[in-house]
Parts: structure tokens; C-alpha cells; sequence
């Protein structure tokens, strides 16, 4: 997710359920750290990665949706009743039926709007140079390659656990990604 | 259940299956569906007849951008408006745009909701149209300002001129309205194009195609962590549409029902109107969906099924518009209100009961083709169902409009709508808008959801198994 300190193995799965078999048969402890990359969603990988549910998300929806509609309801309110009152055919001031349609709408453009950019912010995205971009098959993510990518330090011992583990669940490829400069 | 392309057994049979096996056809792996519907943005060749079509549509959009510098140069008086009628082809044109844009955003949001297999090969296209039809849909509003230039102040800002916007107007709900439409289409398209585009960007060998969809993922990796955001604010997103498009239509409908005209002062006209949008929303999506499945032979996406789903929609879509005809015409007898009787009678006998006579032939008596599974399922029939349709709700439209307006409640003041070349130009000219988009996104964007396809792929083999 974040940009790599540490180089890393990215490990290439045929498809999505051998990627979740060879997470899920990893030891709890050494998941920390794992990403996984795949051409479309998989279901379970990210609670099989050990990545709490977000529920940041939900909520941004909500603050949006409240700020889109409080703040138009408070526009309004100040408009019609304090900065500008106006006597229309004799309707109260603060005509609070009509004041609500404008803030409905506003509520779910808020929510939308606080949403998305949200989503943005989180994945932290635009990012347009990413160390796994180096890796030439890391094309494939977004055709048909599942990729798992495991921290790996110099060390070969490390290496070559990594590489055992690949070659015990079936990974069809093993590349090197360097870190960010 | 088997994966084996649907056969006529399947279109006979009383139940046919309704997995993720009848609405993706063929056999597909995940490279080949990238490749399919990549490549027709990617390498498709220009033809001939495609530039044809594309050099006619836009030369009908250059001629509504002329049309309009000339409105703006001589003002509304270049169109047949005059009092009593004061909305002609400028307000009929905006309630049809905007409608034809609610079958995008229903069939997308609703079905997501509804985890609806059927969904995944059309709501790009639907969502595009979507997109399409409402950014011409709102121009219409503002063209018809005498002053289109001070548009802006219908936004409440601190600044010029000195009075806010009037709260108490539908036709300050209304902007509002469009614009959450808009910004909601824009973001709710977007997101869904975020992973085609990177699939774009590392399927392109060209180096401006690289460059230009690199820039549009935004750097879009498929992080699995951002995956499942991503679906969820797809779904929260799906959640908000549904309400929204119903709000828009109301709005739309409370911009004539909020006045004391004969004719529009009626409660059912909200869901009149948000029936009558889902209506030609449907026929829209059915009317490009078509086309676009036989020249670009996408017959194993877009399957007879899913030509079937929609022409069901668009039927009881159709029944409830019906419905309401029936209700409209029933309340204004029940009312006991002469003016109201007056209009209604007008409408069938007075100068505009052609217009009349031809909505109720086409949104009336055409999609009662629909009952039979031979005409849902047969791709040309449905064509030509679907834009009777589309000239009956703007037929429809028209006639609410002008035959509300054109005999007031003093005889003295009656008056006819006749409209001018520029009326003609505006409607034909956003028709050209509206295809020149069609033509370009074609182009430039994947006409299908490469990602869920591929996702549909993977339930296919799921039930396969």
C-alpha cells in the first residue's frame, strides 16, 4: 500500500483462489506486510491479509452527506430569514418544506463527493510511478495476474524461504521489485 | 449450473436458467475479455462508414453550437415563444434529456443493488448515456434564460447581484437537482472506469494512449485493499443513485405542478415524471445497446437475455406511464373543475390532438409488442419499439407543455405554438451533441465494465464448478 523501504519478492498466482490458499496458509504473524494485487476483486483476501474492515468509508459518506445538507439548510436559513428577509405573499420567513429540497440533493452530492475523494485519499492515489511498476509482468495485474508481494530483505536465507514458499503453492512466477529510490 | 451457450431449447423453455452462465456467453478467459473490449478502444480501426456517421453527428452538433451563439446574440425570440406559450422545444427538450439520462443511473445503481448478473455488460454504456444526456439536458434550462451569461445566479455566493436565489422555487430546486445529478454521474462513472483504465494504460503500445489513460487510472494497481474500497463506494454510491434520480425527476415534475396551470397542478405528476424517465431511460439504453451489439458483435456480452431483461423494464415501465395517462385524464373528470375538464377534452379534440393521439400510439399501443418473448428477444423489433418510445415521451412532453399553456383561462389571451427553423435546429443540433459523445466515448472509453466482466467470469466458473 504504502511506498516499499524494504526490497520485496512479488509472487505470481494463476489465480485469485491460489492466491487466497497460499495467504491463508501462511502464519498469522508473518501476513504483516503482505500485499496482494489482482485484476479484480477477490473475496476474503483482504480479512485473509489481516487488514481490519475499514470504516472510514461509511463514515466519510455520512459526514459528507451532512455537511452537503446542514450547510445548504444554514444557507438558506440565512439568506431567507436573516440577510435578506423578504415578505412573499405573506409565508413565514423561515419556510422550512421548502427549504428541504435543495438540501436533499445537497446531502447526496456531499455524500458522494466526500466519498470518492475519500476513497482517493485512503488508496492514496493519483500515484503514478509505483516501485511494483518496474516489474514488467506487473501488467498482468490488470488482465489476468494475481500477484502476492512479500518484503524480503538481501538476506538469501530469506530468499530463499520465499522462493520455497512459492514453489509450495503453486506460484507460477517470482520477480524481484526493488525500493523506492 | 452448465456452461454451454443458450440454444432455442433455452428461449422455449418456461424458466430459462438466469445464473451468471446466461448473460456471458461463449468461451472467455480473463485475458481474452480484457483483450476483446480493450481492443476496440486500443486498435479498432477507423472505418468509413464509422467516420461518416461521426463527421453527420457532429456537423449537427456544430450546428447547435451555432444556433445557440446566435440565441445568445438575439435572445429567445429566435424561437416560436411568445405569450401564452412561453416554454416551447427549450423545456420539452430539457424534461426528455433529462429523462432519457434515468435509465443509465436506475439500471446501473438499482440492479448493483440487487446483485444483478445481467447489469455487468451494460451499465457503462448505460451510465455513458447517462452522462450524455444530461449534460445537454441542462444546458436547455439555461439557454432558455433571457440572460443565459448570469446563469450563475441561481447559486447562492457571496458577491453580485445583491439578492439571493428565491428558496421557495421549484426552479431553484431544480438546479440544485442537476447539479448533485451531474457531480453524482460524473463520480459514480469515474469510479467505475478507475481499474479500465489501468487496464488501458498496460494494454496500450502506443505511447500518447499510455500516457493519456496512465493519467485517467491515476495510477490504479488493483491493491487488493483497494479493491474493497473501491466496491464499497461503489455500493454506498449505488445506494445514494436510486434516491437521487427519483428526487431529480420529482423536481423536474414540481416545475410545473408547483404552478396553478390546468393541466400540471396535480400530485401524481412526481411519479408521473419519474415513471415516464425510467420509461425512455430504458427505450435509450435498449436504442444504443443494439446498434452497438451488432456492429460491434458483441453477441456473447450482451446476450438475447439481456435485450429480454431490458424490453420487460421498458414494458412495465411503460404500464405505469400508462397508468398515469389513465389517472391524469380520471382526476381532472373526478375534480369537477371545468378548466381542468376543458384542457383534458382539449387535449383529445383541440389543435394539438394529433400530438396527443400520436404519444398515446406510441407509448401507449407500441410497447404492447412487449408481451411477446418472439418480439423481446428479437433485436431489430425491439429498435423500433424503443425509439417509438423516445419520440413519444418527447411527444408527450410537448404536448403537457403547450397544451397546458395554449388556452388560458381568458379566450382572449389563447394563442397557437408554431415553432421556427431555430426550434428545429436546437432539437436536432443536441441529438447531433448527443451522438458526436456516443461516437467519441466508443472511441476512447470501454463500452463495457472490463473489470466486472471479468468478475462475472469468475462467478461463471464458480457455478460451473
Amino acid at each position: 500500500m504504502s511506498a516499499r523501504s524494504k526490497p520485496a519478492l512479488l509472487l505470481e498466482f494463476d489465480d485469485g483462489d491460489a492466491l487466497l490458499r497460499a495467504v491463508r496458509s501462511m502464519p498469522d504473524a508473518s501476513r504483516r506486510g503482505l500485499s496482494a494485487y489482482t485484476p479484480m476483486p477477490v473475496e476474503g483476501l483482504v480479512e485473509a491479509l489481516g487488514t481490519p474492515p475499514s470504516r472510514r468509508i461509511p463514515f466519510l459518506f455520512l459526514l459528507g452527506g451532512l455537511v452537503g445538507g446542514l450547510g445548504t439548510y444554514l444557507i438558506e436559513y440565512y439568506a431567507a430569514v436573516i440577510d435578506y428577509p423578504i415578505n412573499v405573499g405573506g409565508r413565514p420567513l423561515h419556510s422550512w418544506p421548502a427549504f428541504l429540497p435543495p438540501s436533499i440533493e445537497m446531502v447526496l452530492m456531499g455524500a458522494a463527493l466526500f466519498g470518492v475523494i475519500g476513497m482517493l485519499v485512503m488508496d492514496g492515489l493519483p500515484r503514478f510511478h509505483h516501485p511494483l511498476f518496474d516489474v514488467p509482468r506487473f501488467t498482468r495485474v490488470t488482465v489476468d495476474g494475481f500477484f502476492l508481494c512479500v518484503p524480503c530483505g538481501g538476506d538469501a536465507s530469506e530468499r530463499v524461504a520465499v522462493e520455497r514458499f512459492a514453489s509450495e503453492h503453486g506460484a507460477c512466477g517470482i520477480y524481484p521489485v526493488q525500493p523506492a529510490p | 449450473m452448465a456452461d454451454r451457450p443458450l440454444g432455442a431449447a433455452d428461449v422455449a423453455a418456461a424458466d430459462p436458467p438466469r445464473g451468471a452462465a446466461s448473460f456471458l456467453r461463449g468461451s472467455h478467459t480473463d485475458a481474452s475479455i480484457t483483450a476483446r473490449i480493450a481492443d476496440l478502444v486500443l486498435v479498432r480501426p477507423n472505418r468509413p462508414g464509422g467516420l461518416t456517421a461521426f463527421g453527420i453527428a457532429a456537423a449537427a452538433a456544430l450546428l447547435f453550437v451555432a444556433a445557440t451563439i446566435y440565441l445568445i446574440a438575439r435572445g429567445v425570440g429566435i424561437w416560436g415563444i411568445d405569450m401564452p406559450i412561453v416554454w416551447g422545444f427549450a423545456i420539452t427538450n430539457y424534461v426528455w434529456w433529462i429523462a432519457n439520462a434515468m435509465g443509465g443511473t436506475f439500471i446501473s445503481a438499482a440492479l448493483l443493488l440487487l446483485r444483478q448478473p445481467w447489469r455487468t455488460s451494460i451499465n457503462r454504456l448505460a451510465e455513458s448515456l447517462t452522462l450524455f444526456s444530461l449534460s445537454i439536458a441542462g444546458l436547455f434550462p439555461i439557454l432558455h434564460l433571457g440572460r443565459p451569461w448570469f446563469f450563475y445566479w441561481l447559486a447562492p455566493y457571496p458577491g453580485p447581484p445583491p439578492v439571493w436565489p428565491q428558496w421557495r422555487s421549484a426552479l431553484v430546486w431544480d438546479f440544485f437537482a442537476i447539479l448533485a445529478y451531474v457531480v453524482f454521474s460524473i463520480l459514480f462513472w469515474y469510479v467505475g472506469l478507475l481499474p479500465d483504465f489501468a487496464s488501458l494504460r498496460d494494454r496500450a503500445r502506443r505511447r500518447s494512449a499510455q500516457v493519456l489513460y496512465g493519467l485517467l487510472a491515476l495510477g490504479w494497481r488493483g491493491d487488493a485493499v483497494h479493491w474493497q474500497r473501491h466496491e464499497l463506494v461503489s455500493r454506498l454510491l449505488a445506494g445514494l443513485g436510486v434516491p437521487l434520480v427519483f428526487s431529480v425527476h420529482s423536481m423536474v415534475a414540481l416545475d410545473f405542478s408547483e404552478g396553478i396551470t390546468r393541466g400540471w397542478h396535480s400530485t401524481i405528476f412526481g411519479p408521473f415524471f419519474v415513471a415516464g424517465a425510467l420509461f425512455s431511460g430504458f427505450a435509450v439504453v435498449l436504442a444504443v445497446a443494439v446498434p452497438l451489439r451488432a456492429f460491434f458483435k458483441l453477441h456473447d456480452y450482451i446476450t438475447a437475455l439481456h435485450l429480454d431483461n431490458l424490453a420487460k423494464g421498458l414494458l412495465a415501465a411503460g404500464l405505469i406511464v400508462d397508468y398515469s395517462y389513465a389517472m391524469e385524464i380520471f382526476t381532472s373528470f373526478y375534480s369537477g373543475d371545468r378548466y381542468e375538464i376543458f384542457t383534458t377534452l382539449n387535449r383529445f379534440t383541440g389543435p394539438y390532438a394529433p400530438v396527443f393521439w400520436s404519444t398515446i400510439a406510441c407509448n401507449v399501443l407500441a410497447i404492447q409488442a412487449l408481451w411477446f418473448r418472439a418480439v423481446r428477444r428479437n433485436a431489430a423489433a425491439l429498435m423500433a419499439v424503443s425509439l417509438c418510445v423516445i419520440v413519444g415521451m418527447w411527444l408527450e412532453r410537448f404536448m403537457l407543455i403547450v397544451t397546458s399553456l395554449e388556452r388560458t383561462f381568458l379566450p382572449s389571451a389563447w394563442g397557437m405554438f408554431y415553432p421556427t427553423a431555430w426550434d428545429w435546429i436546437h432539437l436536432i443540433g443536441s441529438i447531433g451533441v448527443f451522438m458526436t459523445l456516443l461516437f467519441l466515448f466508443v472511441r476512447l472509453v470501454p463500452v463495457m465494465a472490463i473489470s466486472e466482466l471479468r468478475t462475472l467470469l469468475r462467478r461463471r466458473t464458480r457455478e460451473a464448478a
